[in-house]
């Protein structure tokens, strides 16, 4: 049970890096609560399982610290943390029976016989793995070895936190449902912190209360799936949130307006301080699911040609280009499906934009 | 499908095969056989015996003592190199140029030819001007192999220690580094000691190499022939002669063809015997439940 605070936490795998990109993971300080079930979401290669092995002490950090509980472990080994981990591929001992597998960490700790059978009863339980508890390891088929592999991380309920690294890449898809439903039960009924890396953005919504997405070594974004989704913080959780991810264009700033190819789309005023004048990366972002597409001309409206539209069942992924940009718009089942030209607008509200890929707040003041 | 016989000419080409194996061992195995239940006195004089050499062979004092004096040293063989071996490919280094030097060290013994290890040794323990020997009784302690049973098993079974551990060393070493890391990993997380780690996760894994390891240690030394003989000749007195010196005394010393023979025979069966028990035990521990 432990609240885990990262700070000024780096790493990387080179000696003596001195570019930023020589770090697999950038300086960042971040705070995982007490209690909280975590996705830290991402694409391969951004550092998501690094992190996860320097949580859990795999692996030293070369700059910064890891607190648990405001007590430094920096130095620690992965057994001193007390925490618990769960791999991509599963990790049997295959010389012994499920059940000793899943009483090993038990065992180590030196609990009574009692409370071993006990603990180790009660997850083949709630894993289902009780038809195959006295079965050597060796004969499993991988969702079972990988349950074992789960299994093994929530014998302890002591733990500090439990982390996984894509613990359901080898499992079946209508068991993965299964499973993660199963976390989130441990979770409720243990109270215990826990992070998951996913590269799945649903897997991460479904187990997570908040997600923290990582992208080239740093945590760019950390919030519930819904702000993921409405206010993406960096270009980078618009492109990979959402299906498909978010319009991104390159624009111009002329006064209160966002420029390209002859197209220009005015702005919330808020937005647009004096800083903006300063970059001349700006982007303007905003989801296919708020593009609205109106039957008439209006005022606010931009008239465009349709390219494709995909059927993908409950809704149309239409393309749709304006300007030299292609937009997505999704639009629902029951709307009409507009032929070769449609009007399209930008509601202010989700119209976005950003300077230097981060997002640029309203300026309220 | 259709079952038939069109022609049998496909059996020729196993002829070359078959004459193979019939000049490489069928025949010569034979022979021995042949020996084995006949008096032989010249070449065209030759007596059916039947099984006699055999009961003559089992109840023959001398070779009882011999294959007693084997058992023990194959036993001790096996007892020292498995550990040791495993202990030292435990102690290696993973990688980097310290992994190399330690590699080619350790391949060192195994390179070196069988009378040149006992010659080695013979001077290395000598109590006038062996290294060993000498520093030995410089230090107080009053070794001579030549004249003390004891210290004369001492130091071959030191010799062999010094020649085949490196075998299993090197089989082992190779067994550890096919473990993943991520197994080491689950254990650190899973506080698991260094014994823990050792007897469910190395062990575990080491196993199929330990049955080549021990399969070929038990052969090896229960054949022995070279590094003795050089080094000891069998003594003092015959405290140091093993199964194949004395099959040799037999067979060339003495030329009783027909015992030897039937020696030979049951020499090979216990080779074979134990070489199968030991398999039959290893594989079946891992195929319980």
């Amino acid at each position: 049970m432990a609240e885990i605070k990262l700070e000024a936490l780096a790493h990387s795998y080179l000696d003596k890096p001195s570019k930023a990109h020589d770090y697999a993971i950038r300086a960042m300080t971040h705070t995982w609560e007490q209690g909280g079930a975590y996705a830290l979401l991402g694409p391969s290669g951004c550092g998501k399982s690094t992190l996860l092995n320097i949580i859990s002490g795999l692996l030293q950090p070369s700059e910064g610290k890891v607190k648990f509980n405001d007590k430094d472990v920096t130095g620690l080994q992965p057994d001193e943390r007390n925490i618990a981990q769960v791999f991509q591929f599963p990790v049997v001992y295959d010389s012994m029976t499920v059940f000793d597998n899943l009483a090993f960490p038990l065992r180590n700790l030196k609990y009574p016989k009692a409370k071993i059978d006990k603990k180790v009863n009660e997850i083949a339980d709630v894993l289902e793995l009780r038809d195959v508890l006295h079965r050597r390891a060796n004969n499993l088929t991988a969702d079972e070895k990988q349950k074992v592999s789960m299994g093994r991380g929530l014998v302890r309920d002591d733990v500090s936190a439990i982390l996984f690294d894509e613990p359901l890449t080898v499992i079946d898809p209508h068991l993965k449902w299964k499973l993660r439903r199963k976390l989130k039960q441990i979770h409720e009924k243990f109270n215990i912190t826990m992070v998951y890396v996913t590269h799945d953005q649903l897997e991460a919504s479904t187990f997570a209360d908040k997600i923290a997405l990582m992208y080239q070594g740093q945590i760019v974004q950390f919030g519930t799936p819904q702000e993921l989704f409405e206010q993406p913080a960096h270009t980078f959780v618009g492109y990979f949130i959402g299906s498909p991810g978010m319009n991104i264009i390159e624009v111009a700033i002329d006064q209160h307006n966002a420029v390209f190819d002859d197209v220009v789309i005015p702005l919330n005023a808020a937005l647009i301080d004096d800083g903006v004048t300063i970059s001349n990366n700006i982007k303007i972002g905003i989801r296919p699911e708020f593009v609205e597409v109106v039957d008439a001309a209006s005022a606010d409206s931009y008239l465009c040609d349709v390219v494709d539209v995909e059927n993908l069942g409950t809704y149309k992924i239409l393309t749709v280009v304006l300007g030299r940009q292609q937009i997505k718009v999704r639009i629902n089942e029951d709307q009409t499906v507009p032929i070769d030209k449609a009007h399209i607008t930008f509601p202010e509200k989700y119209l976005k934009l950003y300077i230097d890929e981060y997002l640029v707040k309203e300026n309220i003041a | 499908m259709n079952l038939k016989v069109h022609d049998n000419k496909a059996w020729f080409l196993v002829l070359p095969v078959l004459l193979l194996v019939a000049f490489s061992a069928i025949i010569p195995l034979m022979t021995v056989v042949n020996y084995s239940v006949q008096d032989i006195f010249d070449i065209n004089n030759a007596v059916f015996v039947g099984a006699e050499w055999y009961r003559d062979i089992l109840s023959n004092p001398r070779l009882q003592d011999s294959l007693l004096r084997q058992f023990v040293f194959s036993g001790a063989v096996l007892l020292i190199q498995i550990p040791l071996g495993i202990l030292v490919a435990l102690m290696m280094p993973t990688k980097g140029r310290m992994a190399s030097l330690c590699l080619v060290t350790l391949a060192i013994p195994l390179l070196i030819p069988w009378n040149v290890v006992g010659t080695i040794w013979q001077i290395f323990g000598r109590a006038d001007i062996g290294l060993m020997g000498s520093f030995l009784n410089s230090v107080g302690f009053e070794y001579n192999y030549a004249s003390n049973p004891t210290h004369a098993w001492f130091t071959v079974l030191l010799m062999d220690v010094w020649h085949w551990t490196s075998l299993i060393a090197l089989l082992c070493y190779s067994g550890l580094r096919a473990i993943p890391n991520a197994y080491y990993q689950a254990a650190k997380i899973d506080q698991a000691s260094a014994w823990a780690v050792f007897r469910y996760i190395q062990l575990p894994k080491l196993k199929s190499v330990l049955v080549i390891g021990v399969l070929l240690r038990f052969m090896d030394s229960f054949m022995i022939y070279a590094e003795p003989f050089v080094l000891t000749g069998g003594g003092p007195g015959s405290s140091t002669t093993f199964l194949s010196q004395t099959l040799v005394q037999m067979a060339i010393g003495q030329f009783d063809l027909g015992p030897a023979a039937a020696f030979s025979l049951i020499y090979f069966l216990i080779v074979l015997l134990v070489s199968w028990l030991f398999f039959k035990t290893i594989t079946h521990l891992d195929s319980k439940k």
